[in-house]
């Protein structure tokens, strides 16, 4: 769906300076009002792959495009190992190494299936809120390894525990609503620890909900950013040698050259926006750089529990809860 | 509950200049709240503070001539919230259609 055309803010990136174009008042003066809003505000998808997905957010204020990225990274909540009890660790890493190390596995689980724990809820946890786990093991030499093998994978058995040795111990009723691999691991290789001969991990983990602000564990997306639509526009022909030097200025694929030898802008959205051809001084005023200053490209990759799409969904969800639960404060007063 | 709380010493200026003190809340709410608030045109003054980095406060003040600065917050907060409902109905909206094309395509 072709969308209308729309005069695009931009800021210009020169030598040294950062500079707004003289036709642009900034978002001082400007007045809010939600139809003026509805009528500004884009979003349009470009990529969802297993990379991740990539959206941008058009016409909106910076504070707004900000606010979503902040809790995308420490306000929606996910399910991660809180408590480790350690009934026996004789292998050389340490309790509280090994304990942080199982507290950062990732976990399928889907934490909108999770309550919170509370104040009251006991100890040991409930099906609602609790994940329990247990990592339980030894190494031991093999019988059949010949005296010249020197392979560790070949003399010894377990000696790497890996993330995929951990066993998912149902809560109550969960093993009829869940099953291992919608709440263990989701990466089976991840490496844990190294043993030897005679070494033991013996560990029961306990996993709850909560949220990036209170450890990053806790955090959906690996990574969550945005950053502002660059522009290049060509002011001269270029050509000839320079035409390379240019092309060799910005990141792979922003510069074409066509079949005379000059160079033309193909796509400026990937570009870095390094200053590297004002270091030419041939260079220095055929091209004028800026970015859209209103439109954010968003980056979201997901760690695995949650999909891209729906961690941005939560997140604008949990800032309407928010703003709905002061609402309501302000009514009972 | 009671999250949010007034700061004392308003009591003289009228019903229009408040600092309201937001429990449990950061430069997340409080940097989206004033960009909204800090444009309409009837608001002389609207800025935010966090006053301590370990504390979990956020001062939002708010400065008017006629109106109750109260019902300014609250227009901010309901049109903040309008701002993600009709963020979230775009988005599912160019999901759907993302997906649509996609599956045309394979």
């Amino acid at each position: 769906m072709p969308k209308p055309k729309r005069d695009e803010p931009l800021l210009y990136m020169e030598e040294y300076r950062v500079k707004q174009d003289p036709q642009d008042y900034g978002l001082a003066d400007e007045v809010f009002t939600m139809e003026v809003f509805k009528k500004k505000m884009q979003i349009s998808i470009v990529k969802n792959d297993e990379d991740g997905l990539e959206f941008d957010l058009i016409g909106v204020y910076p504070a707004i495009a900000n606010a979503f990225r902040r809790l995308m990274l420490s306000e929606v909540p996910s399910m991660a190992i809180e408590k480790v009890y350690i009934y026996n660790n004789t292998s050389i890493i340490q309790d509280e190494v090994l304990a942080h190390r199982m507290g950062l596995l990732p976990l399928r689980a889907d934490p909108r299936l999770f309550a919170y724990r509370t104040e009251e809820s006991p100890e040991a946890g409930t099906e609602q809120d609790t994940l329990e786990f247990e990592l339980k093991v030894k190494c031991s030499r093999r019988r059949d390894a010949g005296k010249d093998q020197s392979n560790f994978d070949d003399i010894y058995k377990n000696h790497k525990v890996y993330s995929g040795h951990l066993k998912w111990l149902p809560k109550g009723k969960q093993a009829q609503i869940y099953s291992e691999s919608t709440v263990g691991c989701i990466h089976e290789d991840i490496l844990i620890a190294q043993l030897r001969p005679g070494h033991e991990l013996d560990l029961r983990l306990v996993a709850v909900k909560g949220l990036g602000r209170d450890h990053a564990k806790f955090s959906p997306v690996a990574t969550a950013t945005y950053r502002l639509l660059p522009q290049i526009k060509l002011n001269r022909e270029v050509s000839g040698k320079d035409a390379y030097l240019l092309q060799s200025c910005f990141s792979p694929g922003v510069i074409g050259i066509n079949e005379n030898e000059c160079a033309y802008v193909k796509d400026a959205r990937y570009d870095t926006c390094s200053r590297n051809v004002y270091r030419y001084p041939q260079l220095n005023d055929a091209v004028t750089l800026a970015r859209v200053r209103d439109h954010y490209i968003f980056t979201v990759e997901s760690v695995g529990a949650l999909k891209p799409e729906v961690i941005f969904l939560e997140a604008v969800k949990v800032l309407k809860k928010k703003c709905r639960a002061f609402i309501n404060e302000i009514d009972a007063k | 509950m009671g999250a949010l709380a007034e700061l004392a010493g308003d009591e003289k200026n009228g019903e229009g200049s408040r600092t309201f003190v937001f429990s449990n809340e950061g430069h997340t709410l409080g940097n989206a709240l004033k960009t909204i608030i800090a444009r309409y045109p009837e608001v002389d003054f609207c800025g935010y503070t966090i006053p301590h980095p370990t504390e979990q406060k956020l001062h939002f003040r708010i400065q008017a001539r006629r109106d109750r600065a109260v019902d300014i917050l609250k227009r901010g907060l309901e049109d903040l919230e309008a701002l993600c409902d009709h963020t979230m109905v775009t988005f599912e909206k160019e999901m759907k259609d993302f997906n649509a094309t996609k599956e045309e395509n394979t």
